[in-house]
């Protein structure tokens, strides 16, 4: 049995790595349709005229923060520490939260000033790159809500870490994302 | 609008006699098949054998069912467009208006690749890499059962127009807007096509990472990469190409949607937008799309080859590298669908040369495997009568393609005749014979029994020289300046008589087809004396004949283990092949439950897609959780095995000697 389960593991991470890589495709994609499109503003105004540097640096630390303490979390999970694992993933999911909490209002401010998705194919691109993304930190809460309740019920098995490994892979993944869109749209927008 | 229906209203329902003959034929055939099933007592049998297994044995006979009833769906749009094209010259305006044959060449297109070469690919592959690779079961068996289910919902989507009303697209198979945005379709037509699909691409992409896992992690211990089977590798290379390319896809189709449902502008004409990116982003796809259909068909024929010649593959090495190449290569020639954009000369010329370059690699395929050939024992069973075909077919088409790969000539056959004729040349001539070749060479390990051969060569021979007939007019319209999608044109050109020997070509193909349905009814009724006993009927070389026909649910009561490449091939070599059995004995093996929840999460997703389609936005919120709710439930189970102990195994092994 212990093989078995080795086994396993071997095949989800692998395959968990090969999905990764195919949601790195879409969003290239996305980027791509964000370089070809973020001077398409149609008279509207462009990323320098938006876009508030300090904002979307305080993004950025609140996310590069949970990625930290995500990572904690997961060392906790092979020490087998179930109370350190749940407060870890809590405290992840809080600054997850806070960081989408941002995003929104940035967009509910895009949005009320008349600068929306329909706006311009600049915008356009805009909203669906970074929405994209929160979509995909949205998803991720949601997980981190259903992994807390699940190792609360029945513990650490290896099944749950392996759950907890897939999880914390794809959180730190959004983050290595979050750093091109932060580079490429906030920064190479704004300076 | 309505909140409870959306868009969807009465006057939607269908109305037109080519809809209403959909409705009523399909109502009919889902009445007949309840009937059936129920005057038989056979819905559970259905239900826990089939529609919940988690056997890629069985998913791979599912998926072919599904293929080949859309491909009658697919023929009959073939027929419809080439009875309207023989008609409609000069004063007749033949029997369709340009809105109904717009929208039959685009689903006969979207059919063709999606749901008919995709679907019988997949089967295949289902049916026999675990088994070549020495596999009890995928790396994934759950979500190879969701693959199945979301392509079937894809392809009822793409027909559901038959039956809850509106239309289909209009717009060709790709939907290059800025025709297919809101202001020019702003039917459903459009919307159907994104939801369709969006869910059986998905479904694609989750086979594609299902299939690579279990390739590079299940072999059987000894069967390094270099002594994989050919079909094995062209699998694994055409899902790898799977996994790049599908992504991009499933984005394009989603930037379409948010231009279409919320007003954005990524490929309006207006606001900035883009359309030409639009046709980038899908060639970037679809290019690959095409060798990924491919690639699987050029592994059956190395299997075929080998097989019927009784020889080794000759240049095996050469071969997987040919096969990297030309996976290599197909994503870098996606600009030569449209060379006419205008993208300059410099740019042109180098997706001009790497367009060229893919006739190295296939050329040295073609040459392999007439080595192979080359003083073997050869038998011309069907298969290779499908082989032999093939060779003279794809070498016809790949020339004409080395001729449009040249932008010059490019300017004058692009959106012609004759780029329809290629295309077609290298599906048919291609994939689709590679498949018919599985097809006949893999029955016996799936069913237990043999294929009519007599009956098999003729249907070959009906498909062979009706396909010519069909598309060598097609290239000399296409030098004529014959345009494709064209639903009239005058008289005074004389096209005429060419396209009504292309109708002719289709009614002696449609002769094949009638033949190859006749083939599998006749040796179903004579399967007594034609049954695989030996389970290895061609004396064949890899290891899924090794196994019995049809092989039990766990492939091998024990893993063999490879020490060369032909492993079966050299285990029949050596004299004492049982020895290895009284050694290791039985162990226990751990199956994959079966489960319902592949069938719910692709009914959630259709419903969801149907609400899409229709504005219900009630209906989609509701899919939607329901999705997620099988997600979580799914991801959450720790019961998906099973243990079949040793004995039962044993006994189960003695039975099967004892028959024998």
């Amino acid at each position: 049995m212990p093989e078995i389960h080795h086994d396993t593991t071997e095949k989800v991470s692998f395959g968990f790595w090969v999905y990764l890589m195919t949601d790195l495709i879409m969003f290239a994609v996305l980027f791509a349709a964000f370089a070809v499109l973020r001077g398409n503003t149609f008279g509207g105004p462009s990323g320098a005229q938006l876009f508030s540097l300090p904002f979307a640096l305080t993004e950025t630390l609140i996310l590069l923060t949970s990625s930290f303490t995500c990572g904690l979390a997961m060392v906790f999970a092979h020490r087998n520490d179930k109370n350190k694992v749940t407060a870890l993933f809590t405290i992840t999911s809080l600054l997850g939260t806070a960081f989408l909490a941002m995003e929104f209002t940035e967009f509910h401010r895009l949005i009320l000033e008349g600068n929306g998705p329909q706006r311009s194919a600049f915008l356009s691109s805009f909203f669906t790159l970074v929405g994209t993304h929160g979509l995909h930190i949205a998803v991720g809460l949601l997980w981190i809500i259903v992994l807390i309740v699940k190792i609360w019920k029945t513990n650490l098995t290896s099944a749950n870490i392996r759950r907890l490994t897939c999880l914390s892979l794809f959180w730190h993944f959004l983050d290595l994302v979050w750093i091109f869109i932060f580079t490429i749209v906030y920064l190479m927008g704004t300076i | 609008m309505s909140i409870f229906f959306g868009n969807l209203s009465l006057s939607a329902l269908p109305h037109e006699w080519f809809t209403i003959g959909g409705t009523v034929s399909m109502i009919l055939m889902g009445l007949g098949v309840a009937a059936f099933l129920t005057y038989t007592k056979r819905w559970k049998w259905l239900w826990t054998e089939w529609l919940t297994a988690c056997d890629p044995k069985k998913i791979g006979i599912m998926y072919i069912l599904v293929a080949s009833v859309m491909l009658f769906r697919g023929a009959l749009d073939a027929a419809m467009i080439w009875l309207q094209q023989s008609l409609s010259v000069g004063a007749s305006h033949g029997y369709l208006d340009a809105g109904h044959f717009q929208q039959i060449f685009t689903a006969h297109g979207d059919i063709m690749v999606f749901f008919v070469t995709m679907g019988f690919l997949f089967g295949l592959i289902n049916l026999i890499v675990p088994l070549q690779i020495g596999a009890r079961d995928l790396a994934f068996p759950f979500l190879n059962s969701l693959g199945f289910w979301l392509y079937l919902a894809g392809a009822i989507l793409i027909n559901l127009f038959f039956v809850f009303g509106g239309e289909f697209a209009a717009t060709g198979w790709l939907s290059l807007p800025p025709l297919s945005e809101l202001a020019y379709s702003p039917g459903v037509g459009v919307d159907y096509w994104v939801w369709s699909l969006q869910v059986s691409g998905i479904g694609t992409l989750i086979g594609g990472i299902n299939f690579i896992v279990t390739i590079l992690k299940m072999r059987a211990p000894g069967m390094t990469l270099l002594k994989m089977p050919m079909f094995t590798w062209t699998s694994l290379i055409s899902m790898i190409l799977v996994v790049c390319v599908f992504p991009i896809l499933t984005v394009t189709i989603t930037l379409l949607w948010l231009d279409r449902y919320f007003g954005m502008h990524f490929f309006t004409s207006s606001f900035g937008g883009n359309p030409m990116m639009y046709v980038n982003l899908i060639w970037m796809w679809g290019h690959p799309e095409v060798y990924i259909l491919i690639l699987p068909a050029f592994g059956i024929y190395s299997e075929v080859v080998a097989t019927f010649s009784q020889k080794k593959l000759f240049g095996y090495v050469s071969m997987v590298i040919a096969a990297l190449l030309v996976a290599g290569l197909a994503v870098l020639v996606w600009l030569h669908h449209f060379f006419t954009m205008g993208a300059g000369a410099d740019v042109n010329a180098f997706f001009g040369i790497t367009t060229m370059f893919i006739a190295i690699p296939t050329g040295v395929q073609i040459y392999n495997w007439l080595s192979t050939m080359y003083r073997g024992k050869i038998t011309f069973s069907q298969p290779m009568h499908w082989f032999l075909g093939y060779v003279a077919t794809f070498t016809f088409g790949g020339m004409a393609g080395v001729l449009m790969a040249s932008p010059a000539a490019d300017y004058q056959l692009h959106n012609s005749l004759f780029l329809v004729a290629h295309f077609h040349t290298m599906v048919i001539g291609g994939a689709l014979f590679g498949i018919f070749a599985g097809i006949t060479y893999w029955f016996p390990k799936v069913t237990g029994f043999k294929l009519n051969e007599r009956l098999g060569k003729l249907a070959f021979w009906f498909w062979i020289v009706g396909f010519f007939v069909s598309f060598v007019p097609l290239y000399i319209l296409g030098f004529m300046g014959a345009t494709r999608r064209l639903d009239h044109y005058d008289a005074s050109l004389g096209w005429q008589p060419l396209f009504i020997t292309a109708g002719v070509g289709l009614v002696i193909i449609s002769f094949g087809v009638a033949l190859q349905v006749w083939q599998i009814v006749m040796s179903f009724i004579s399967r007594k004396q034609n049954l695989d006993i030996t389970g290895d009927p061609w004396n064949g070389r890899t290891l899924e004949w090794s196994t019995p026909s049809p092989p039990p649910a766990y492939n091998f009561a024990i893993i063999p283990t490879v020490t060369d490449r032909d492993a079966f091939w050299e285990m029949k070599q050596r004299i004492n092949t049982d020895t290895e059995t009284d050694k290791h004995g039985y162990t226990d093996i751990h199956m994959p439950k079966n489960t319902g929840m592949g069938i719910y999460l692709a009914g959630f997703v259709f419903i969801f897609g149907f609400a899409m389609v229709w504005h219900i936005v009630w209906l989609a919120i509701v899919s939607l959780i329901g999705c997620v709710v099988c997600i979580i439930i799914r991801s959450l189970d720790d019961e998906v095995e099973y243990t079949l102990p040793a004995a039962e195994v044993e006994k189960m092994e003695k039975l099967k000697t004892g028959y024998l």
